[in-house]
């Protein structure tokens, strides 16, 4: 059925129709309405789960998996500073293999105080052995929670579904909401791996030395690596049900271009209403919207980026002291390989400054305008 | 019951017979805290007064009853010296381990 | 003595704690734990922080107990346990104990947060904190758990801590939970009937059980119980019950109070106490226990 809702309520449904089971939440701006919604949802009977008002971010996250160690499918929501107070905890997931579902809306961190969208919060978890996937669409960000739970559950890997603050989370967009029905066809139940069951009592966690440690951690790496064809496969069969395909990346007119942009989040649709505007002035120009971020897709960018002869990165974020996140993965990516197309890094909207199809253009003309970047990070919209 | 079963160290020999999330798959039954003792608590059942005490203080379990007596499982006894010291009618005397 | 003669034992003869644990000589956590699962039985679950207990456990692939465990961070004791209620319920497992089994750090410092939170949404879990006054597991550093003037790697004489034992019962009692208990290891029964008590009530429960440590407390093994028996006996640790955070019922009445001294001298912790100190301490014991006795006289 389709409506008309903001990007945070399309988390809602997903963990609605979903089917959580248990919610654990802390409120941050922007992302309070996710909670808001599931809340009444709960309330009112249309999703049957316990919401648990935990007293902080840290605390959410522990009982996310403390409830799905129990056996229960588990959701939660947070941004810029919650996630960061989680940051233990989104460890402590991954290594424990915890199939959470986390929604982030991407948001500044601190000091000073930002509530608009940038990436360095997810970003900043990159590390952590959790798959990331960045949307584009409210549509998106529904479809995304639901196959979230069903790769996460294949593989016992925790997933976060990502939004920018505002821009999506905020936005009202028509979203088609799929049947109960439906979902629960594409959804079976959660399966856990082990379970707190009292027939079968078990020490989960205990201290484990350097003669194992490794194995378990080589394992969830492995893991990781089969990711990318089951979110495919998933793709797929989502598409099969409710006629929409989500890829792990999305390209737009590269088969031919010689400049790719590579974007993500709202700018990546931003990027894209450029590209067409561009095209139209005979400009050979083209966007790769990468979805999942982790695992990183090697293959296909690495094949998507081949026919380009520049690259420009666009970051909502930084590394300080180094360059660009997105940017410093497609290097590694391509490195030794495309021909040593060059990578012009640009970094654009912190804080949630505006990328429009200007800031677009701008990054497109500077690259035709020079055959290597001037300096390993290209500032957009920088007052100097 | 723990106690009666047979326990070995598990020890991997490739990380596929490695579960994905770190939990148990055996007790601690290997691990004979015996060989913790310098001193060993010896039970003078003639003076005994089962009274269960001894039975009720041990901390590591290794005090149980047998046909209505206190009977030390030295293979766990760690020599902690809490059984001696509680018992109402001085019947545990703990001596120097022999080895 | 007569073989028809049986041996009395004042609790279940089940044992839900193994031996060949990694507990030092003489453990007061390994009998608050033992006591407890006596009293709770196997259809419990333990969230276990980081504390000795986390270690005592034994490493993977192993564990000592015969109930289900979650080791879980040093802060998430009540977090994880919350949780882990609530997936049990959703998954129909609704049977089960849910216990917190916490250090005095893991619930008076770091984990205190988590642990008003729970205790204020009442969720339905049972918190223990087996208290032996300092990071122990970590190798003796203080804690707020720690009792003044006591040696630790970071009060040494010198440097010793000033301020007194934070008193975690009196913040629960504010939070006015259903039912919160102390005990001590040297009175299991007291402990296992509270513990049984405990176990049919809904909401959060709370428990205080000291239990000694030779090795922080620089004492020998053999007189752990002996000293949790004279912390009760001395007033310093008073054994006592709290519903709703008012009715209060005192355990363990005391005939003659005994002064702390012989407690002390037991202990290389309180060695480098000067008379003036000890006087000190026991005036502040006297202080405290003129207070329980009044709770207990419902005033």
């Amino acid at each position: 059925m389709k409506k008309v809702i903001m990007g945070n309520h399309a988390l809602s449904f997903g963990a609605m129709l979903g089917r959580t089971q248990v919610i654990a939440a802390y409120p941050i701006t922007p992302q309070t309405q996710v909670v808001e919604l599931l809340s009444e949802m709960c309330a009112d009977g249309s999703l049957k789960a316990k919401f648990i008002k935990v007293e902080s971010e840290h605390s959410a996250m522990a009982a996310c998996i403390g409830a799905s160690v129990a056996g229960a499918r588990t959701f939660t929501a947070t941004s810029a500073q919650g996630l960061a107070l989680m940051h233990e905890m989104i460890h402590w997931a991954s290594g424990g293999r915890h199939p959470v579902v986390l929604g982030n809306i991407n948001r500044a961190m601190a000091p000073g105080w930002s509530i608009w969208a940038d990436q360095n919060d997810s970003l900043s978890e990159r590390d952590t052995g959790w798959m990331q996937f960045y949307c584009s669409s409210n549509q998106e960000v529904l479809d995304t929670t639901l196959q979230a739970f069903k790769v996460s559950e294949a593989l016992y890997i925790p997933s976060m579904v990502i939004l920018d603050a505002f821009a999506l989370s905020h936005t009202y967009e028509v979203v088609d909401v799929p049947d109960q029905d439906k979902v629960d066809e594409f959804l079976p139940p959660f399966k856990p791996y082990a379970r707190i069951d009292p027939a079968t009592p078990r020490a989960f966690n205990g201290l484990t030395g350097p003669e194992n440690y490794m194995e378990l951690r080589y394992k969830l790496q492995k893991d990781m690596e089969r990711v990318p064809d089951l979110v495919e496969s998933t793709g797929r069969e989502y598409e099969k049900m409710f006629g929409r395909y989500l890829g792990a990346v999305d390209p737009y007119r590269c088969e031919d271009a010689e400049t790719i942009l590579v974007t993500s989040g709202t700018a990546g649709y931003t990027a894209h209403v450029a590209v067409e505007e561009m095209r139209k002035e005979g400009r050979p120009v083209g966007n790769l919207r990468i979805r999942m971020f982790r695992p990183f897709p090697f293959a296909l960018v690495r094949d998507i980026l081949a026919p380009a002869k520049k690259i420009a990165v666009v970051d909502r974020n930084i590394s300080y002291g180094h360059h660009g996140m997105f940017a410093q993965e497609v290097k590694s990516a391509i490195y030794g390989r495309n021909g040593g197309a060059p990578v012009f890094g640009f970094i654009a909207g912190l804080g949630g400054r505006d990328i429009t199809p200007v800031s677009f253009r701008e990054m497109v003309e500077y690259t035709a305008a020079h055959d290597r970047p001037e300096e390993d990070i290209l500032w957009i919209g920088v007052k100097r | 019951m723990p106690k009666k079963k047979e326990a070995a160290k598990i020890v991997f020999e490739s990380e596929k017979d490695v579960p994905i999330m770190p939990m148990s798959l055996g007790s601690m039954l290997f691990n004979k805290t015996g060989s913790w003792r310098n001193i060993r608590p010896e039970i003078r059942t003639a003076d005994c007064i089962q009274c269960g005490i001894c039975w009720k203080f041990c901390p590591d379990m290794s005090i149980e009853v047998e046909n209505e007596f206190p009977v030390v499982d030295y293979d766990f006894c760690k020599g902690c010296g809490i059984c001696a010291e509680e018992c109402p009618t001085k019947c545990i005397d703990m001596v120097e381990e022999r080895k | 003595m007569s073989q028809e003669k049986k041996m009395k034992l004042s609790l279940p003869v089940e044992e839900y704690v193994g031996p060949g644990n990694l507990a030092c000589q003489g453990c007061g956590a390994n009998l608050a734990l033992r006591y407890t699962l006596k009293a709770l039985g196997p259809k419990t679950v333990l969230c276990i922080p980081a504390c000795c207990w986390a270690v005592i456990d034994g490493p993977f692939p192993h564990s000592c107990l015969s109930v289900s465990i979650y080791h879980c961070a040093f802060e998430t004791a009540a977090s994880t346990a919350t949780g882990v209620k609530a997936g049990l319920d959703m998954v129909g497992e609704t049977e089960m104990n849910v216990v917190s089994w916490a250090g005095d750090g893991g619930t008076l410092d770091i984990g205190i947060q988590a642990l008003s939170g729970a205790a204020e949404r009442n969720d339905d879990i049972i918190y223990v904190c087996y208290d032996n006054e300092a990071y122990m597991n970590t190798g003796i550093q203080r804690s707020s758990g720690t009792p003044k003037g006591a040696w630790t790697t970071t009060t040494p004489v010198k440097f010793p801590k000033e301020q007194p034992k934070k008193d975690i019962d009196a913040i629960m009692a504010a939070h006015r939970i259903p039912y919160q208990a102390t005990a001590s290891i040297a009175y299991p029964e007291d402990l296992y009937r509270k513990m049984v008590k405990a176990k049919s009530i809904k909401g959060t429960r709370f428990f205080h059980i000291f239990a000694p440590c030779p090795t922080g407390w620089k004492s020998r093994p053999e007189d752990a119980v002996k000293l949790a028996r004279m912390a009760v006996q001395n007033g310093l640790f008073p054994v006592y019950e709290i519903e709703h955070g008012e009715k209060f019922t005192l355990n363990i009445k005391l005939q003659n109070k005994k002064p702390v001294d012989d407690y002390l001298k037991l202990q290389g912790r309180f060695r480098h106490l000067k008379p003036a100190d000890i006087q000190a301490l026991q005036a502040e014991v006297d202080r405290e226990w003129e207070r329980v006795l009044k709770k207990a006289r419902g005033c």
